[in-house]
């Protein structure tokens, strides 16, 4: 590994004689300076209060759903028909939050857009975070969580008695499983080049043990090199029918029953792109933080944040289409059923949560047409996060207003969440948060490799990178 | 197993991709190519082949299907045919979301698998590295070397004059 005595030694009479010689590229130094240097610092202020409410929000979490588990689940406000309620809504809102990863990882590197490369490694781990969070969901919904291996057909002693094959929640089991190792396999392999850097910049001590661990032996080289830029493209090629399949998965949750208001056909594409709008609204939230935070602005530019106000515009105005097709279907199919779950909503009891969401996600982001708006950081930050709560109510309002009358008026009710439930949704936001302020302190969080490969070679820094 | 190389380092991707070409233009052999990124038109300037990991993703891909189809064919008519609504109990159809995801899934997991396979990449694996700075700011070429099969000097030559910053003999494990 090491050159021998005598060409070290001479390699440095070289290296003394030709001092005025530049042996590096001092733009790709720069990169790597600019994307390292937060791992080496201390924690700023900023960074440590958000990092305090996060862990404040968690414990809440981790409290709410210790005592769901010793109590049991009648805790929640759903012991009625409105069974899925706060749960489930909150399921299929931090699943739909993912997918805004994978189409930036996956889908933009298929379409070779450079723009996502300093933002994808991000965006990746959300995803990754944001299926964690989802996965609790269910789990703590089972009532048993311990019993949660029941659903996977594995050979048992009650037959085998074999799962369900037809059920789309089994279906859900198998979406959200894949979807979390090839995003993690993604993620992790994406990294590994960057850990390489860090390991070889380290001076020694655990840190340099520990990139060492993480990079795998990575060397740079280019045999190496092109095997991984063919397995990162196969990756993408397989994650991107995947993202689409996961969501349209979930929506089969609701679509394959008879409920009125979930019996459509429409459901899959309408809750692939609700869940690319809301999971944009959340990387804009996320790198608005962040770049303020880690100081990354000429990283994360303003061209980052306009390409994804436009891509958040076109993913709203789909949901706000999808949201026009709903009443016109119930509408037009004649159905009394139909209409009156869909009409209900507008004019119901929970019409202050179907207009919160349509305030949020069709008008709201109207003024994203503004080229103005879209330059304006403080304008798209407050945009995207009431876009991710008019995402919540979307769910909320699918979920409980077919559940609270159904076909069979005796058992018609209000549903209201206990404070439990709402707990447990602030732990959940706690989880995702603590898991991402970790994420942006311990590891690279802009793909330096990828800066690099598409970085001008002339100097570094501004918004060449964009 | 430390060997002999002469390895030429560089500042910037252009002149890395002349002195691949150049040196092999001229009858060298370059044992590999080290860089920070992967540096586009590398591939047909050293002549290297055509990546097969697709084979491997195909294969594992059509057997994750298969099985998956196979098994859920068995489970639910051979094995414990359960009647579920009154559908049949080969109710191919419903049977296809979880052979898609585990069709993917097999794809990804044995690409990434035969990736590091292929590569010698572990965890724990030792760095061989033809320089301290060439997974950060430099590119470098290695050439075997050995004094009976080449001329040094005109590969010294050759190298510096496409670009090089220095060319170096170092005996390392590569």
């Amino acid at each position: 590994m090491m050159p021998s005595v005598e060409h070290a030694y001479a390699d440095r009479m070289a290296g003394m004689s030709t001092v005025l010689r530049i042996s590096r590229n001092p733009a790709l130094t720069t990169i790597t300076e600019d994307v390292a240097r937060p791992l080496d610092a201390r924690p700023g202020a900023g960074w440590l209060a958000c990092f305090a409410a996060a862990l404040t929000a968690l414990s809440i979490g981790i409290g709410c759903v210790a005592y769901e588990i010793s109590t049991g689940i009648g805790v929640w406000g759903l012991n009625k028909t409105v069974g899925w309620a706060f749960d489930i809504t909150n399921f299929v809102f931090w699943i739909g939050i993912g997918h805004a990863g994978t189409l930036i990882s996956a889908i933009l590197l298929l379409l070779r857009q450079q723009w996502r490369t300093s933002i994808n490694r991000s965006a990746e781990a959300m995803t990754i975070f944001a299926v964690m969070c989802a996965a609790i969901f269910p789990l703590i919904h089972m009532g048993r969580p311990w019993l949660a291996f029941f659903v996977l057909p594995y050979p048992n002693s009650r037959g085998p008695l074999w799962v369900n094959f037809r059920s789309p929640l089994l279906w859900d089991v198998f979406a959200i499983n894949t979807y979390l190792t090839i995003s993690l396999l993604f993620w992790y392999i994406g990294m590994i080049p960057d850990f390489a850097t860090l390991r070889d910049r380290a001076i020694g001590g655990i840190k340099k043990r520990i990139y060492g661990l993480l990079s795998m032996g990575w060397n740079g080289s280019h045999r190496t090199w092109s095997r991984y830029e063919t397995l990162t493209t196969i990756l993408a090629g397989l994650a991107t029918p995947l993202v689409i399949s996961v969501h349209s998965i979930v929506s089969m949750d609701f679509a394959t029953s008879v409920l009125p208001g979930w019996h459509t056909t429409l459901f899959p594409p309408y809750f692939v792109a609700g869940a690319v709008y809301s999971g944009f609204g959340m990387v804009m939230t996320l790198l608005i933080l962040t770049r303020r935070l880690m100081h990354l602005e000429a990283y994360i530019t303003h061209r980052h944040l306009d390409a994804m106000a436009k891509v958040m515009l076109f993913t709203g105005s789909i949901v706000a289409f999808s949201y026009a097709t709903e009443f016109f279907s119930a509408w037009f199919s004649v159905n009394p059923y139909e209409q009156a779950a869909i009409f209900g909503r507008a004019v119901g009891p929970y019409a202050w949560a179907f207009w919160t969401m349509v305030v949020c996600n069709v008008l709201v982001p109207q003024v994203l047409w503004s080229h103005r708006v879209r330059a304006a950081v403080p304008a798209l930050f407050v945009i995207s996060v009431l876009v991710n709560v008019g995402m919540w109510f979307e769910r909320f309002v699918i979920i409980v207003t077919s559940l609270h009358q159904s076909y069979l008026p005796s058992s018609w009710v209000m549903y209201r969440p206990t404070m439990i439930e709402i707990g447990t949704l602030i732990g959940s936001f706690g989880l995702f948060f603590t898991c991402f302020l970790l994420f942006i302190r311990l590891l690279p969080m802009i793909a330096m490799w990828e800066i690099k490969a598409s970085a001008d070679s002339v100097g570094a820094g501004g918004e060449q990178h964009a | 197993m430390p060997r002999e190389f002469l390895v030429a380092t560089f500042a910037d991707q252009d002149a890395l991709l002349e002195a691949v070409t150049t040196i092999r233009a001229h009858g060298f052999r370059i044992y590999d190519v080290y860089a920070p990124f992967f540096v586009e038109g590398l591939d047909e300037a050293m002549g290297l082949r055509r990546c097969r990991l697709g084979f491997v993703t195909a294969v594992a891909a059509i057997l994750g299907l298969a099985s998956t189809m196979a098994f859920q064919f068995y489970a639910a008519v051979f094995d414990w045919p359960l009647n579920v609504g009154g559908k049949p109990d080969n109710s191919t159809l419903a049977f296809v979301p979880i052979a898609f995801e585990m069709t993917i899934l097999c794809g990804g997991v044995a690409t990434a698998a035969a990736f590091l396979l292929r590569t010698g990449l572990f965890p724990g694996a030792a760095a061989r590295l033809a320089g301290p700075r060439v997974t950060n700011d430099t590119f470098a070429i290695a050439l075997r070397w050995r004094s009976s099969v080449f001329d040094t000097s005109e590969a010294r030559d050759l190298l510096l004059a496409s670009g090089a910053i220095e060319v170096r003999q170092m005996t390392v494990d590569l």
